[in-house]
C-alpha cells in the first residue's frame, strides 16, 4: 500500500501544475477581459473574399461621383 | 423612412445614394468608401449600421505633434515600435471589434491592435519610422473612431490592475477542493487498517494546503478584523476572522496532538464561499468611470503663442503646442471652435459665444467681448478666439472646487451598513455564549471545556451573515444595470434604501438638453415679416437663431440685400428696405419701457420691424417625461427640493407642477449646492443629489448618494456613485423602492442565518459538535443563504421588469 505515497504525489502534483496554469494566465491579464475573446473567436478570415473587379468598380464609382462634387 | 447604411440614423435632410446604399451624410459615405476600397466591407456584415459618423476634427489633434506630449500618451516607445492606448467612446459592437483588430489592414504600418470592449479601449501597436501618433489619431477619426484624449491621460501611463482577489480566489478554492478530496475517508469514520494507517499522513497534506488559506485568502479578513477592533467597531470580519483563527489553530494543535481530524476542511469552505460572495459583489463596469475630476475633461494641450526674439530664422510670433500644465500668466493661447477653455484669462480677439453650461448649468450662451474675462470650463461655440492667460490651472476658478474637502475624504467609511449594524451585537452575544457556556462544562466537565470554547465560536462563524448582503446587493446591482442604472458599488444601493431626501438640479437633470418649446408673444408678423425673419436667420450660426430657424423654415427664403451681426446684441436684415432686427431687448428696442420681468428672466429673441418693436419668441426647456409622476411618488416618503443655477424664470411654473412643499432654490452656484447638501445632512437627513454636469459634482460628491443623469451614458460624466440612462428618468422612484425590497431581503437572510446558527450553536455547547456536522452545517448554511437571496432578488427583478413593461 504504500503505493498511496505516489499516488499522492502525483495527484498534489497534477493539482498543483494547473493552480500554477491558473496564476499565470491571471497574471497576463486573460481574466481582465473576459468579452472581447468570446466575440473575436467568431471572427473569419473573410477580407479577400472580395474579388479585385469588385474593387475596381468601387474605384470607377468613387471617381465618377468625386467628378460630380 | 430611409436609414444610412453606415449609422443607421434616418436620413432626415440630404440623402446620398452610392453603390445601391444610401448615406446620411458624406462623413458617412467616405468611411464606407475607406473601408470598401480595402476589403473591409465584412464591417457592414457583422452588424447592421454599426458606424459612427465621423465628426469634425480639423487641427483638433495638433498638440499630438508636439513630440513630448505624444511621448506622455505612449505605453511603450523604443526606436522603431511604439504602443498607445486610447479609449474610444464610440465603440459598440462586434464591428467595432472587427474593424479596430483590422486596422493593419488600413494602414500597413500598424503592426497589431487589440480591443478591450468593456473598457472601450483599444491598444495599437505600430512600426514609428513612418507613422506618426497624429497621424494614427487622424486615421481612427477618418473612420468614425475618434479617440478621447484628456489631460488625466497624460498623468498615468498604465495603471495597476489589482488582481489580489483572483488570485485569493484562486487559492482558496484549490486549496477546499483538495482538503475535500483529502479528509473525505475521514467522513465515513470506518475503522479500517490501511486508513488507520495512512490518516496522519492526509492530515499533515491537508494542514499545509490550510495554511495559505487560512493567511492569504483569508488575510482580508484578518486585517479587517484587526482594523474594526482598533477603532473600536466591531464589524462582521470580526467575529469571521476569531473563526478563522479558532479554526485553523483548534485543527492544528488536534493534528499536530493526533487527537483528531479537526475541522480545516470547514474553514477552507468558509473562506472560498466568503470570497466568492466578494467577486460576485464586484460588479463592475468598466466601461464607465464614477471617480473623475475636471481633468478628464480638459484637453491635454492647446496652441500657444510664443514671442521668440532669440531665434533668428524665425523672428516674431510663432504658433506652439503647449501643454495645458505649462501654461502661465501672460501667455497667448488660441481656442478654437468647441473646445474648452482650460484656464482662466482675458479674451483678446475674436468673436466669444460661450457655454458655461458645464460649470454653472446655465444653459444660456454667454458672449463676451474683447478685454473681458473668461473663466476656465466655458466651451467656445464661435469661431477661434485668442486669449491671455490670467491663472495656471490649478488655480483657476472651476479647478479651484476641487481642493474642497468633499473631494479628498472617503464618504463610504462614514456609513455603517446593515451588516455592520448588527455584528457589534451578534459579536458581543456569540462571545458571551462561549464564555457561559465554557463556565458550565467548567464546573461539570472541566476535560471539555476547551472543545466547547471553540466549538462555539467555529459554528458562531457568520458566514452565512457576511453572505446575504454581497449577493443580495450584487444581484441588485446586476438588475439595476439591466435597467441602465449603473451603480459604482453594492454599498451604494445599500445607502439608496436608507434616502429620505432627494435633491434635483434642474438644468439637463429634469429637463432636457433641448430648448424646445417656443412660443411667440406680441404683436402678430406678416408673412412678409415672417419670410425676412426666416432669411435673416438663415445667415447666423446662433444656436438660438437655428432653432427658431428650424421652425420657420416653411416660409420663402430671399437674399439679403444686407446683413449685419453685432455679436452678443443681435442681428440686423435688410430686404427691399425694409429692416428687421433680431436679438436682445435692449439691441432691438432702444427706446422702448422696461420689459416686464417675466419675459426679462425667460431665454427669449425679441424682434422689430422697420424699428417698431414687434414681440418676442421665448424659448423653455422642455422637462422630461414623467417629472409629474417621479415627484409626487417620490413626496409619499421624501423630502424633495430642486437647485437651480439658472434664475428665477421657471420658478412658477415647477411651483405649480411640482408637489406643495417641494423646496425651490434658484442662482445655486456649484459650491452654494454643496453647501445646502451639507445643511441638510446637518439636520440628519441622508440625502440623494440628481444632477447632470460638473457644476454638480461638490453636491454629489457631498450628498449620500450621487446619481449622475446622462443622456450618453458614454460621455464622460463628473465623479458620482451612479449614472442614470436619461430615457430611465422616470424609474427613479422604482429604483429607490428595489434597493429598499434589497434591504428587506438582507433582513430575512438575517433571520434565516441566525436559525442555523442557533442549531449549531445547540450542537456546540452540548460538546457534539463532529467535524462532520461542522463540515456540513456550514457550507448548508452559506448555499441557503445563497440561494435564498438569489431567488428573492430575482423574483424582485422579475416583477420591477413587469412594471417597466407597463
Amino acid at each position: 500500500m504504500s503505493i498511496i505515497y505516489l499516488l499522492l504525489a502525483i495527484s498534489v502534483i497534477v493539482a498543483l501544475l494547473f493552480f500554477v496554469a491558473f496564476i499565470i494566465s491571471v497574471k497576463n491579464g486573460q481574466y481582465d477581459d473576459t468579452y472581447t475573446p468570446s466575440v473575436r473567436m467568431l471572427f473569419e478570415d473573410e477580407l479577400i473574399k472580395k474579388k479585385p473587379q469588385i474593387a475596381t468598380k468601387t474605384n470607377e464609382q468613387t471617381l465618377m461621383t468625386d467628378q460630380l462634387k | 423612412m430611409i436609414v444610412c447604411f453606415h449609422c443607421g440614423d434616418a436620413c432626415i435632410t440630404t440623402t446620398i445614394k452610392h453603390q445601391d446604399h444610401c448615406f446620411c451624410c458624406y462623413g458617412c459615405k467616405t468611411v464606407f468608401d475607406i473601408l470598401n476600397e480595402n476589403d473591409l466591407s465584412y464591417y457592414y456584415e457583422l452588424e447592421a449600421s454599426p458606424g459612427s459618423t465621423p465628426s469634425k476634427f480639423d487641427g483638433k489633434f495638433d498638440f499630438l505633434k508636439n513630440e513630448t506630449i505624444a511621448h506622455k500618451l505612449l505605453e511603450f516607445d523604443e526606436l522603431s515600435t511604439k504602443i498607445v492606448s486610447f479609449v474610444i467612446p464610440s465603440i459598440h459592437c462586434s464591428s467595432c471589434i472587427w474593424i479596430l483588430e483590422n486596422l493593419n489592414k488600413l494602414n500597413s504600418d500598424i503592426k497589431t491592435t487589440h480591443v478591450n470592449f468593456p473598457k472601450k479601449e483599444v491598444r495599437i501597436t505600430f512600426s514609428a519610422q513612418k507613422l506618426t501618433l497624429h497621424q494614427l489619431v487622424l486615421l481612427l477619426c477618418k473612420i468614425g473612431y475618434e479617440p478621447y484624449i484628456s489631460l488625466n491621460d497624460s498623468n498615468s501611463k498604465t495603471p495597476v490592475i489589482n488582481r489580489s482577489l483572483i488570485y485569493k480566489l484562486g487559492v482558496a478554492g484549490f486549496a477546499f477542493g483538495n482538503i475535500m478530496f483529502l479528509s473525505f475517508p475521514e467522513y465515513f469514520e470506518v475503522s479500517e487498517f490501511w486508513l488507520d494507517r495512512y490518516k496522519p499522513i492526509f492530515r499533515w497534506l491537508i494542514l499545509i494546503f490550510s495554511i495559505p488559506v487560512a493567511f492569504y485568502s483569508g488575510s482580508d479578513y484578518l486585517i479587517s478584523a484587526y482594523k474594526s477592533i482598533r477603532s473600536k467597531l466591531l464589524n462582521i470580519d470580526v467575529p469571521i476572522a476569531i473563526g478563522i483563527l479558532v479554526l485553523f489553530f483548534r485543527s492544528t494543535v488536534e493534528i499536530v496532538m493526533d487527537w483528531g481530524s479537526g475541522f480545516l476542511d470547514s474553514m477552507a469552505g468558509l473562506v472560498f464561499f466568503l470570497l466568492v460572495g466578494k467577486f460576485f459583489q464586484e460588479k463592475t463596469y468598466a466601461f464607465l468611470s464614477f471617480e473623475r475630476d475636471y481633468k478628464s475633461y480638459f484637453p491635454i494641450a492647446v496652441t500657444r503663442f510664443i514671442n521668440d526674439h532669440t531665434s533668428k530664422e524665425k523672428p516674431g510670433v510663432q504658433e506652439e503646442q503647449a501643454q495645458v500644465y505649462d501654461l502661465v500668466a501672460g501667455d497667448r493661447i488660441i481656442v478654437r471652435n468647441n473646445e474648452l477653455i482650460p484656464v482662466d484669462g482675458v479674451l483678446k480677439k475674436g468673436k466669444v459665444l460661450i457655454d458655461y453650461s458645464f460649470v454653472t448649468g446655465e444653459a444660456e450662451l454667454v458672449s463676451k467681448r474683447p478685454g473681458e474675462h473668461l473663466f476656465a470650463g466655458g466651451r467656445q461655440q464661435s469661431g477661434v478666439i485668442e486669449m491671455d492667460v490670467l491663472k495656471s490651472v490649478e488655480q483657476s476658478y472651476l479647478t479651484q472646487l476641487w481642493s474642497n474637502e468633499v473631494f479628498s475624504k472617503n464618504s463610504k467609511s462614514s456609513f455603517q451598513t446593515l451588516t455592520d449594524q448588527i455584528s457589534k451585537r451578534f459579536t458581543i452575544s456569540i462571545l458571551s455564549i462561549a464564555v457561559l457556556a465554557t463556565l458550565y462544562w467548567l464546573v461539570y466537565n472541566p476535560s471539555g471545556a476547551w472543545t466547547v470554547f471553540t466549538a462555539v465560536l467555529i459554528v458562531a462563524c457568520p458566514c452565512a451573515i457576511a453572505l446575504a448582503a454581497p449577493f443580495t446587493l450584487g444581484n441588485l446591482l446586476r438588475i439595476f444595470g439591466i435597467h441602465k442604472c449603473y451603480i459604482k458599488n453594492s454599498g451604494v444601493i445599500e445607502q439608496l434604501a436608507n434616502i429620505d431626501t432627494v435633491v434635483f438640479d434642474k438644468t439637463g437633470t429634469l429637463t432636457t438638453n433641448y430648448k424646445n418649446i417656443i412660443t411667440y408673444e406680441g404683436i402678430e408678423l406678416t408673412d412678409e415679416e415672417r419670410s425676412l425673419l426666416t432669411s435673416t436667420l438663415r445667415a447666423t450660426n446662433h444656436p438660438l437663431s437655428r432653432s427658431l430657424y428650424h421652425i420657420l423654415q416653411n416660409y420663402n427664403i430671399h437674399t439679403l440685400d444686407n446683413f449685419k451681426e453685432e455679436v452678443g446684441q443681435g442681428i440686423i436684415g435688410v430686404i427691399n428696405q425694409n429692416k428687421i432686427k433680431v436679438g436682445s431687448y435692449a439691441f432691438v428696442a432702444n427706446d422702448q419701457p422696461e420689459l416686464n420681468p417675466t419675459i426679462q428672466n425667460q431665454t427669449s429673441v425679441h424682434i422689430s420691424t422697420n424699428d417698431t418693436y414687434k414681440g418676442c419668441y421665448m424659448f423653455f426647456n422642455e422637462y422630461r417625461k414623467g417629472m409629474q409622476k417621479v415627484f409626487e411618488s417620490l413626496a409619499k416618503d421624501c423630502q424633495l427640493a430642486v437647485l437651480s443655477g439658472d434664475n428665477e424664470g421657471e420658478k412658477n411654473y415647477l411651483k405649480n407642477t411640482l408637489p406643495s412643499g417641494t423646496d425651490l432654490v434658484f442662482n445655486q452656484k456649484p459650491i452654494d449646492k454643496l453647501n445646502y447638501i451639507k445643511a441638510l445632512q446637518a439636520k440628519g437627513k441622508n440625502v440623494l443629489m440628481i444632477g447632470d454636469g460638473l457644476n454638480d459634482a461638490g453636491a454629489l460628491a457631498q450628498s449620500d448618494v450621487g446619481l449622475v443623469i446622462s443622456e450618453n451614458i458614454n460621455v464622460f460624466s463628473p465623479a458620482c456613485d451612479g449614472i442614470l440612462d436619461a430615457t430611465q428618468f422616470k424609474n427613479i422612484p422604482a429604483f429607490i423602492t428595489l434597493s429598499r425590497k434589497g434591504k428587506k431581503v438582507i433582513i430575512y437572510a438575517f433571520i434565516f442565518s441566525l436559525c442555523y446558527n442557533l442549531i449549531g450553536l445547540g450542537f456546540a455547547v452540548t460538546g457534539h459538535l463532529e467535524p462532520i456536522v461542522a463540515a456540513i452545517l456550514m457550507p448548508l448554511s452559506s448555499i441557503s443563504i445563497v440561494l435564498f437571496t438569489s431567488l428573492y432578488t430575482y423574483i424582485i427583478g422579475r416583477k420591477f421588469n413587469r412594471k417597466n413593461n407597463k
